[in-house]
């Protein structure tokens, strides 16, 4: 798409000046539509509710049972970098855009950010700090390294659980599948096909 | 996020009814994918979420099932990531699901929730600013950056349908199930608002009702479909453009022609023109190129998105050269 001009920030507002002056109306900013009183006699609900304050959550983080409190609003990766301090699942985008947050729930990776603390009640979360046990490495963890697959490393986290489900379903894989499966994972430093590299080495059984 | 109630329905009534009280304040929730976007940027405050996903007593909201007239049922709930991955779908539908979002996000988003999903208009989704859409009195988008927004069936608003599984669905004549005061089968195609009729909205669901699931007439014999799509990163991106076809080529020549584009138009965009172009026709490249530009012909482009037609007519010819099976020519 190289032949399409950039927009940059600045022709985007100027643009967004000179509609609001056409238009004649100035910008407001309109406050979200206030929670009406909600209606106390309602019939009794089939099914539970939780919050608005924090409310009893229980799940499993990288095998460990957890008990604990959250606010349904919490996302995920707030409860685990919060909450948890368990920071090694990153905050970049917070709108499912770049991956950073990638956690394993029940095995699937899925955006920690574009998920509820609640809704992993009852679930099993791995996230990078599950990868190595007795504190030793990974094969994954050890292959980045030794492929040179991480620079800056703020995507690195989200890179390895993408990385490692795809290792925990197909075992055997290749370059194309590596390439599916990291396509959520946005690397500014470029280190893709050093994953690939990487990922591959481990399939293949050597690190 | 400001503080919200997490509500667990377990029957389908429930959660009509929670949200039929007080339409404003409580949101039935899927994946959560558009809706947390919302929500963070303050474009939506809701006192409640109501969970569909807890819904026990609707099994048809979950998987792929067939359906008593022959065809199959989608149910509402049915990830990006199960129907990608359903090889008794059709190619077009697969290929779109498989191609919107990213793995994670496809794991969470819904067909429902993405049918159901609102626009990407960068005016729209600025909680400082107030469009026709959000009530105001003017389109931003028409003096402004309108690079990603509409060329067919524009005005007074200029999204484009943000749905990629709407364009895939549409084609294969799909029609959708409502739960609500009147239980309904619509066309799928009835489902979309188009800004003409109300700028404001995009669907035509009313207060407390719930798409159940997308209803799969039977294919008809020798059917064959493709999707594609461009986008300016491979992963991660909307599309720029995406075209979806299906035909029958049981007899050498083309019936039953679908040709729906999308991220053209505020509602996925059936073209007519093309369809008439190619039905019960011959495949050939000749005729993919006159029935691409019979498609783009009712076009208006803005400013900045007149890109967007031999954009349009590339992918549509990709399209029917790959559901037809005949080598794109150079
Ligand atoms: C990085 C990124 C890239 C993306 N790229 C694409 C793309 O290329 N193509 C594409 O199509 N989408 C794309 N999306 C959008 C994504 O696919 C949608 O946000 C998702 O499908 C919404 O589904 P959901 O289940 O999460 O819906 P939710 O967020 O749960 O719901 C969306 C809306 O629908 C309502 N709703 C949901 N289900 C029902 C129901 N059954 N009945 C009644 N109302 C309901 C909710 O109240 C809400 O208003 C992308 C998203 C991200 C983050
Ligand atoms: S295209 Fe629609 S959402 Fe975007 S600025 Fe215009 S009215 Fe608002
Ligand atoms: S921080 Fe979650 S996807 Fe970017
Ligand atoms: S290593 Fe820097 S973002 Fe990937």
């Amino acid at each position: 798409m190289s032949d399409i001009p950039r927009i940059s920030r600045r022709s985007l507002f100027r643009g967004v000046g000179s509609a609001t002056l056409v238009a004649g109306c100035a910008a407001k900013t309109p406050t979200p539509a206030p929670a009406p009183g909600l209606d106390p006699a309602a019939p009794p609900l089939a099914g539970t509710a939780l919050g608005p304050g924090p409310a009893p959550l229980r799940f499993t983080l990288n095998g460990a049972p957890q008990t604990l409190e959250a606010a349904p609003s919490t996302t995920l990766l707030e409860l685990l970098r919060h909450q948890l301090d368990a920071t090694g699942s990153k905050l970049v985008c917070d709108r499912g855009a770049c991956g950073a947050c990638t956690v394993l729930v029940d095995g699937a990776p899925q955006p920690s950010c574009m998920t509820l603390a609640h809704d992993v009640e009852g679930r099993g979360v791995t996230t990078v700090e599950g990868l190595a046990t007795n504190n030793q490495l990974s094969p994954l963890q050890r292959a980045f390294i030794e492929h040179d697959a991480l620079q800056c490393g703020y995507c690195s986290s989200g890179m390895l659980m993408s990385c490692q489900a795809l290792l925990n379903r197909r075992g055997a894989t290749d370059a194309a599948a590596v390439e599916h499966a990291i396509a959520g994972n946005l690397c500014r430093c470029g280190t893709y096909p050093n994953v690939v590299a990487a990922v591959l080495s481990v399939a293949k059984g050597g690190a | 996020m400001q503080p919200f109630a997490l509500i667990r329905p377990t029957t389908l009534l429930a959660a009509r009814d929670r949200v039929h009280e007080h339409p404003r304040a409580r949101l039935f929730r899927a994946g959560g994918v558009d809706l947390l976007d919302r929500m963070k940027e303050g474009l939506d405050a809701p006192a409640e979420l109501i969970d569909l996903r807890t819904i026990a007593d609707e099994k048809s909201l979950r998987g792929i099932n067939p359906d008593p007239a022959g065809g199959c049922q989608l149910g509402a709930l049915v990830t990006l990531a199960e129907l990608a991955a359903a090889a008794e779908l059709d190619a077009v539908l697969r290929e779109a699901a498989g191609s919107a979002a990213t793995p994670g996000i496809r794991n969470l988003a819904t067909l429902g929730g993405n049918l159901l999903q609102r626009p990407r208009c960068w005016y729209y989704r600025n909680v400082d600013l107030v469009c026709l859409k959000k009530g105001g009195d003017a389109c931003l988008a028409v003096t402004g950056e309108n690079k990603y927004h509409a060329i067919l069936g524009g005005g007074p608003s200029f999204i484009v349908h943000p749905s990629t599984l709407a364009a895939a669905l549409l084609a294969l004549d799909a029609s959708v199930d409502i739960a609500g005061d009147t239980p309904r089968n619509i066309p799928l195609a009835d489902l979309f608002v188009g800004p003409k009729q109300d700028p404001t909205r995009e669907h035509s669901l009313g207060p407390g009702e719930l798409l159940l699931r997308v209803v799969l007439p039977p294919a008809p014999p020798g059917r064959r479909s493709a999707y594609a799509v461009a986008k300016e990163k491979q992963s991660h991106d909307w599309p720029l453009v995406e075209a979806a076809v299906s035909l029958s080529l049981a007899t050498g020549v083309m019936t039953q022609v679908r040709v729906v584009l999308g991220h053209v138009a505020p509602t996925p965009w059936r073209s007519r023109e093309a369809e008439a172009v190619l039905e019960n026709q011959a495949p050939s490249a000749d005729l993919f190129r006159k029935a691409a530009a019979a498609a783009l012909a009712p076009a208006r482009p803005l400013r900045h998105n007149a890109y967007k037609l031999p954009l349009a007519q590339g992918l549509l010819r990709e399209a029917l050269h790959r559901a037809a099976d005949l080598p794109l020519p150079e």
